[in-house]
């Protein structure tokens, strides 16, 4: 371990005795920590520097607020139990629908053996919070549930201790519950409120201590509503775009023409001419602020610009332009090229019974979180605090950060738990566009996206080519696997299938429209493209698909949810009505391993697509909140077929031509299939993210189904925009 | 052009002092900090404006504020009586409709005027009613199990 980084100084604790790990020093100000804590017991809970927060000597420091700057640089997270009682638990994490603000506090909970009531997180704020890299990637759960349960079963270790000293017992006779120490020889009990009043004690801890496991949780494991629901069924709660300040203004932008417009020429004198508007050009960023938001659109009409625009690609050319513009490097900050190759693929294909080669495509789709992007920004002494909903609070604080060249610490970002992400909202251009105006202007400026712009200018999921050329022999047994993909990425490219001559690459390509992630990332088009292909191989070899995969998998978990997804729709047993067909595909991903069955009704004379059914297995390892988990999945389903049905970005000449709802359809009411859940609570197994992986297995299930229906195999994504062709 | 107009607002009258073109969901959010009735595409298809006009579900976004004059409006903020939340609003929590909650005020709105008209309507019927509300999240089986909740609540409570 390098620990060249950690500073070897540290106050005398006065009142708080600061247990930390010998080879750990940490420079905590007291006196400002009790300001800010009034007592009460603290655990800090310390990364092991790898996963730290990126320090290299210039910038060791600068990413922390004043408050962060006194406490050790490394914390993954925090907890403290005040006087009274209240627990409050401290996380990097933004809560954006995938309840995890419920699911963290049972976790904490359930390993301080506390009420859930007692427990209030604060999370995604830049001054409060731990440095964290962002919520993405299904991590949340498998990371920071991880240490902040750690963290808490320390916290109650700690208090244990205590009352063991206040008795004079020993700690082997005391047991805790409900926010008490019990003494079970006698009965006595301590609340925990008492305990923190008469103390000031912060420890730290190192990540790895063990933990408590699934088979014992008390609150975590069990269904839990979520914990300020009320505010949300009240409309008290309040998201970005509601929130304000004293003597705000509204900010508009005027986009530019296409992408990657340049300003020719602006008049900014009609917008300046109005009362109380500001108008800013600063480079290629032409914006307004306004007393209220119809002044902000009747300003920024009132500008007149003129800029230079290319010709740009339009989605008919785009899977060609791919092929022929991979780009083999890492130049646009996107993942590189990656390639596995295994045995060799020409033996496994000369080898070959059958064999088949396929194209696959998926198109760009957008986010369209209801929300649209916006930000509060507020000045005050050369420094910003920003309301907004990102993913990434801490990376937005360093994009306003840059954006202005200031130092980290004058930026403070807060991420209201917000209306949906999905993958979305990793960038802060809101941010540094609100921050530019309120600068100009000298008063809080808030701006929210129109719809239109959040379909323009945030970012999409990656479009894709993929090729896939593979061998069974006379049995069905794989024998060949040569997967190309073009641009979609490379996330669950691996198949989950024992083939012994594999070769599967990712090709980047050169960027058409602003990519970025998306749930379950490029997983879902690799899926896609798998589970098609391993259904029309199936059907090569005249074998059931079920049967098909099953002869080809190794992998017990992928086999268990496949197992439980095909009993509960009954694969192989339900009758079939005329017109309907049956499909079924399965992935693994982030730790989630997904079987999904899909029954279908196509009717030939109108091209309508009907998902009837869906029955979905899910096995996340040990399960967290049962309900909670039941609801992301079923939500996954429900977004998944608006991607594999009909979404799909259409696009020309650096413009988007159907950036609005009434163009770009949604999955609504009317698409809702019967959706069974299995969930499969694996307590030997540790949790995994639940927000992404379910998604993966939809689109090419309803691919199939239409396949059997059919007998049409479809290849691209989404697979019926305008309905079945005849 | 006059710019004051007058509107009842969950139950109390309020003058507006707003250009007449504004918007009913801009003089809600802005002037009067109503922000549960929420912006979602400012073309009525997505239902996240939704409130309440004399009891029938409309879009704000797309009405100008001088056409309400002299209406009664009521938003997500004025649908709970005395800290007792409404049946629907019970029953959103109940079956834990909602994700990140932001097509929530709009979907429970809507939902209000449906069971006024149809006190016990079928699956169908509330899928039909309920088309023009999206829930990017997906969690519309949920709403219509909470919709159905909150009828049964309110046979109960009227019985
Ligand atoms: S904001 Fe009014 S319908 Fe979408
Ligand atoms: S709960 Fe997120 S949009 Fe409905």
């Amino acid at each position: 371990m390098n620990l060249g980084s950690i500073t070897q100084a540290m106050n005398e604790p006065e009142r708080y005795e600061l247990d930390a790990p010998p080879q750990y020093h940490f420079e905590l100000d007291r006196r400002h920590f009790f300001k800010m804590l009034g007592g009460g017991v603290a655990v800090f809970l310390v990364l092991k520097p790898l996963r730290a927060f990126p320090q290299s000597g210039a910038r060791s420091g600068e990413g922390f607020s004043r408050f962060q700057r006194q406490l050790p640089q490394n914390l993954g997270a925090w907890l403290h139990i005040a006087p009274d009682g209240a627990v409050t638990v401290y996380t990097g994490k933004a809560e954006m629908g995938q309840n995890i603000r419920t699911s963290l506090s049972q976790a904490v909970a359930g390993e301080l053996r506390a009420p859930l009531g007692s427990v209030t997180l604060v999370m995604a704020d830049t001054e409060l919070t731990p440095w964290d890299m962002g919520t993405f990637g299904s991590r949340t759960t498998p990371q920071m549930g991880t240490q902040l349960r750690r963290v808490a079963s320390v916290a109650r270790d700690v208090l244990v201790r205590m009352a063991a000293e206040r008795w004079n017992v020993p700690v082997e006779s005391l047991a805790a519950a409900d926010g008490h120490i019990m003494n079970r020889q006698n009965g006595q009990t301590l609340a925990y409120a008492e305990l923190a009043q008469a103390s000031a004690l912060a420890k730290a801890i190192i990540e790895d201590d063990p933990l408590t496991p699934a088979t014992e949780w008390t609150v975590a494991g069990e269904s839990v509503a979520k914990i300020d629901g009320r505010e949300f069924v009240t409309g008290e709660h309040k998201y970005s775009p509601d929130m304000s300040a004293p003597g705000m203004l509204y900010g508009k932008i005027l986009r530019p023409a296409s992408f990657g417009a340049t300003l020719k020429s602006i008049d900014l004198s009609g917008a300046k001419a109005m009362p109380g508007v500001v108008a800013v050009r600063d480079g290629d960023f032409v914006g307004v602020a306004a007393p209220s938001e119809q002044e902000a659109e009747r300003a920024l009409a009132f500008i007149h610009a003129a800029w230079n625009t290319a010709p740009q690609i339009s989605d008919r050319e785009l899977f060609s332009y791919f092929k022929q513009n991979t780009e083999e490097g890492n130049s646009q900050g996107w993942e590189g090229r990656t390639s596995h190759e295994m045995g060799s693929v020409t033996s496994g294909l000369a080898k070959a019974a059958h064999r088949l080669k396929q194209t696959y495509t998926a198109a760009y789709i957008a986010h369209a979180p209801l929300e649209t992007r916006a930000a509060l920004a507020e000045w005050k002494d050369g420094s910003v605090t920003v309301w907004t909903g990102t993913q990434r609070p801490f990376g937005v604080q360093g994009d306003v950060a840059n954006a202005f060249q200031m130092a980290l610490d004058r930026v403070r970002v807060i991420v209201p738990d917000t209306g949906a992400a999905y993958g979305g909202k990793h960038t802060g251009e809101c941010a540094v566009e609100a921050a530019r105006l309120a600068k100009a202007a000298g008063r809080p400026v808030k701006l929210v996206w129109t719809r239109e712009e959040e379909f323009a200018w945030a970012y999409f999921r990656p479009a894709g080519v993929i090729e896939i050329s593979s061998g069974i022999d006379r049995d069905g047994t794989l024998t060949a696997w040569e997967f190309q993909n073009f641009n979609s990425g490379s996330a669950g490219i691996m198949t989950p299938y024992e083939v012994p001559n594999q070769k599967i690459e990712f090709h980047p390509c050169k960027q058409v429209l602003r990519q970025g992630s998306y749930r379950c990332l490029a997983a879902t088009a690799n899926n896609f493209a798998r589970e098609c292909h391993m259904d029309d191989l199936a059907r090569q070899a005249a074998m059931d698909p079920l049967e098909f995969r099953r002869k080809n998998l190794n992998d017990e978990r992928l086999l268990a949810v496949l197992g439980a997804a095909t009993k509960q729709f009954g694969w192989g047993r339900s009758p079939k009505r005329t017109g309907h067909g049956f499909g079924l595909a399965c992935g693994t991903e982030k730790s989630g391993y997904v079987a999904t069955c899909a029954e279908i009704a196509a009717d030939r004379a109108s091209g309508m697509v009907r998902v009837i059914r869906v029955a979905v297995a899910f096995d996340c390892g040990a399960i967290v909140n049962p309900d909670g988990l039941k609801n992301q999945i079923q939500g996954a389903q429900m977004m998944g077929l608006g991607g594999a049905l009909f979404e799909a970005i259409r696009f020309g000449n650096g413009r988007i031509l159907n950036g609005q709802f009434s163009s770009y359809r949604v999955p609504r009411f009317s698409d809702m299939p019967e959706i069974e859940v299995v969930l499969l609570d694996r307590k030997d197994q540790p949790s995994a993210g639940a927000g992404e992986s379910p998604i993966m297995g939809i689109a090419p299930a309803v691919r199939n189904a239409i396949m059997d229906a059919t007998g049409t195999a479809l290849f691209s994504l989404p697979l019926v925009p305008d309905g079945l062709k005849a | 052009m006059a710019r004051i107009t007058e509107i009842e607002v969950n139950g109390s009258a309020r003058r507006i002092d707003a250009d007449p073109e504004t918007s009913l969901l801009h003089v809600l959010r802005d002037q009067l900090d109503l922000t549960g009735t929420k912006y979602g595409c400012g073309e009525g298809e997505c239902g996240a404006c939704t409130v309440l006009l004399d009891g029938i579900p409309q879009r704000s976004c797309l009405m100008p504020v001088a056409a309400v004059s002299g209406k009664r409006i009521t938003t997500i903020e004025g649908l709970a009586t005395g800290g007792r939340l409404h049946p629907l609003q019970q029953a959103f929590l109940d079956e834990q409709a909602l994700q990140c909650g932001y097509c929530t005020s709009g979907m429970i709105l809507t939902a209000w005027a449906l069971l006024r008209a149809r006190p016990d309507p079928s699956e169908q019927e509330i899928r039909e009613f309920m088309e023009g509300n999206v829930c990017r999240c997906g969690v519309y089986h949920r709403i219509v199990a909470a919709i159905r909740r909150a009828s049964d609540l309110m046979k109960k409570s009227n019985a």
